[in-house]
């Protein structure tokens, strides 16, 4: 319990003196609340706001949840494809990289026209975005395999696809792990994104839009409240795939026993 | 140019004329390996080596520390293939210097894994190897991770993997070169009652004479690089071998003579190792070689020119 604790307050300590600085900034600086909201009043609107909130938070955690799992597993079977064959390597790495450099906005409208009000264009979004580190991060995790590993598997008279499953794979499984906390991150911003490109019906319309919408119309505190929702949800993910790591990848206690 | 192999120092046929019968297990003619790195520049690792092994023969590889031989074990295993000559011989598995346990396996999963890389399922891998994992003295640390395990019992379950691949011929590379003297000691005993147990052909590979001379039927001695096969020796000792037995001294020292290391200096300096002596063996090499004689086949030209030892009386004494 003391060493949870220990893990924990640091961070505690710093949000507690940036939100204190923060305060008396705009307190006694004489900044205009509709520039920059005082803590006590985005805490305010969380308090009234909670319920509208959280509606609008489920709807943009599913999208971020589900379009990590999409990405997670288009990245996954292009990092194996590319990590077994050169010519694909060849084929795939640079559009891969290339496509981080593309607005989104550019062919959003072409999603919505293909996909409708739903929630896949906006999963396929946040995928588009996820999709690079979690290449990356895997491939490169494939590439890192002791290569004296594989010779043991030759020499074991393994064949290739099953060398990859018994050796490489799980020896992978961290650096992928690891991709896929970037892309956690990574895919929240992405979440934004989605929800501000694409056309969407419904009560809720999620954090993001909720967000444009209030910048919009002065409501600014509530959208810093909304932006905090938003700040705790990546810090929650990249920990608890943290946690997932340490079930899947026992052996790797590479931060002896910090999660990140 | 085919050279012709080295002469032997005793006649090849004494000691296995059951098995000469049959085909050898390993042939290995005249062959020659040399690596490459980015820039061109060139290691000549192995060049002109002969060695041939009968089946059930335990023949053992010391050579100073970079001369080839994990090379060689590689090229038998066809890990890589020669830049010149043939080999020959049933099919290889290797178990590597190091033991290369896979830490997301536990023990008991790490010997299965030759099964499974063959294509057993994973509770049929188990079934088999877990006799075997008793057998080695392993019986209780069936479910530990590699690192719960001492430096001895990786070896073992790394052995009992070499094992299990079921592949006739042995190539084991300085097995015990990472343990401590004393774990090493009752790791030789352990793996001369293993061979006792389940014969196998074995090319051991050590930078540990007296290991050499313990474990082999006959001990291959290995020039610098690049490695040949310098003087070949007989140890015609019945099993189990004492360490103590004056016999095994006298052909640890004459291991020791071919190698060009002056056995009673070496013998004081421990546990009769090439490692150990490497950074002194090196200079004894080039001494032996004689004055400003380089890496030129110092060691060979020492043992060949009779110095001290004369070649039929090596192995038939
Ligand atoms: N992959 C490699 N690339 C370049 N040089 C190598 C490689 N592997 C081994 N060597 C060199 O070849 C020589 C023989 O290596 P090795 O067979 O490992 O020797 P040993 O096992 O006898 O110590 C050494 O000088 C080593 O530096
Ligand atoms: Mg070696």
């Amino acid at each position: 319990m003391r060493r949870r604790a220990a893990y924990v307050l640091p961070a505690v300590a710093l949000a507690t003196a940036v939100v204190v600085a923060w305060e008396l900034y705009v307190d006694l600086g004489g900044v205009d609340p509709f520039l920059l909201p005082a803590p006590h009043s985005v805490a305010g609107e969380l308090w009234n706001s909670g319920g509208y909130l959280w509606q609008n938070f489920t709807v943009t955690a599913e999208e971020v949840l589900l379009g990590l799992a999409l990405s997670l597993a288009v990245g996954f079977v292009a990092a194996v494809v590319i990590h077994l064959s050169p010519l694909a390597r060849r084929a795939i790495y640079p559009h891969a990289v290339g496509s981080q450099a593309v607005p989104i906005a550019v062919f959003a409208p072409m999603l919505a026209f293909w996909w409708g009000f739903g929630i896949f264009p906006k999963l396929v979004v946040i995928a588009l975005i996820c999709f690079f580190p979690i290449v990356v991060t895997t491939v490169d995790a494939l590439a890192a395999v002791d290569p004296e590993q594989l010779d043991l598997m030759r020499t074991l008279d393994a064949p290739r696809l099953r060398a990859f499953r018994l050796a490489e794979l799980p020896s992978a499984l961290p650096g992928a792990l690891s991709g896929a906390r970037i892309a956690l991150a990574v895919g929240v911003i992405g979440a934004y994104i989605a929800e501000s490109q694409t056309p969407t019906s419904g009560t809720y319309t999620g954090l993001g839009r909720e967000i444009n919408a209030d910048l919009a119309s002065d409501s600014t505190a509530r959208a810093y409240a909304a932006a905090l929702v938003l700040f705790l949800f990546a810090i929650a993910c990249f920990y608890s795939l943290g946690l997932v790591e340490r079930r899947l990848a026992p052996w790797t206690r590479r931060h002896r026993g910090e999660l990140h | 140019m085919p050279a012709p192999p080295p002469s032997r120092l005793s006649a090849p046929s004494e000691r296995s004329s059951g098995a000469s019968a049959s085909a050898p297990a390993l042939e290995v003619e005249r062959i020659a390996h040399t690596y490459r790195d980015r820039s061109g520049r060139e290691v000549r690792a192995l060049e002109n080596l002969w060695l041939t092994v009968s089946k059930g023969e335990v023949v053992a590889l010391v050579g100073p520390s970079g001369c080839g031989k994990s090379t060689l074990l590689k090229l038998i295993c066809q890990l890589t293939s020669p830049d010149a000559g043939t080999l020959r011989g049933e099919p290889a598995v290797l178990m590597f210097q190091r033991d290369l346990l896979l830490p997301w396996l536990h023990a008991l999963d790490n010997a299965a894994l030759a099964l499974r890389a063959a294509g057993r399922s994973r509770g049929s891998a188990r079934a088999a190897a877990r006799p075997l994992f008793a057998e080695l003295g392993l019986d209780g640390f069936e479910q530990a991770r590699p690192d719960e395990l001492s430096g001895g019992m990786r070896q073992r379950v790394a052995f009992a993997r070499t094992l299990l691949s079921g592949k006739p011929l042995l190539c084991l590379d300085e097995p015990f070169g990472a343990l401590d003297a004393i774990t090493r000691m009752q790791m030789q005993s352990w793996l001369e009652a293993a061979l006792l147990h389940r014969p196998r052909t074995v090319v051991l590979v050590t930078h540990d004479v007296e290991e050499a001379v313990l474990l082999a039927d006959r001990v291959a001695v290995l020039s610098p690089r690049p490695g040949t096969v310098l003087a070949e020796l007989e140890i015609p000792l019945a099993r189990p071998r004492a360490r103590t037995d004056p016999l095994v001294a006298e052909l640890r020292e004459r291991a020791l003579r071919a190698l060009g290391l002056d056995a009673a200096r070496a013998g004081a300096t421990g546990t009769a190792g090439i490692a150990g002596a490497a950074g002194a063996g090196t200079a004894g090499v080039a001494g032996a070689a004689g004055a400003g004689g380089e890496r030129s086949p110092g060691p060979a030209a020492s043992v060949r020119g009779g110095g001290g030892v004369h070649p039929a009386g090596l192995a038939r004494r």
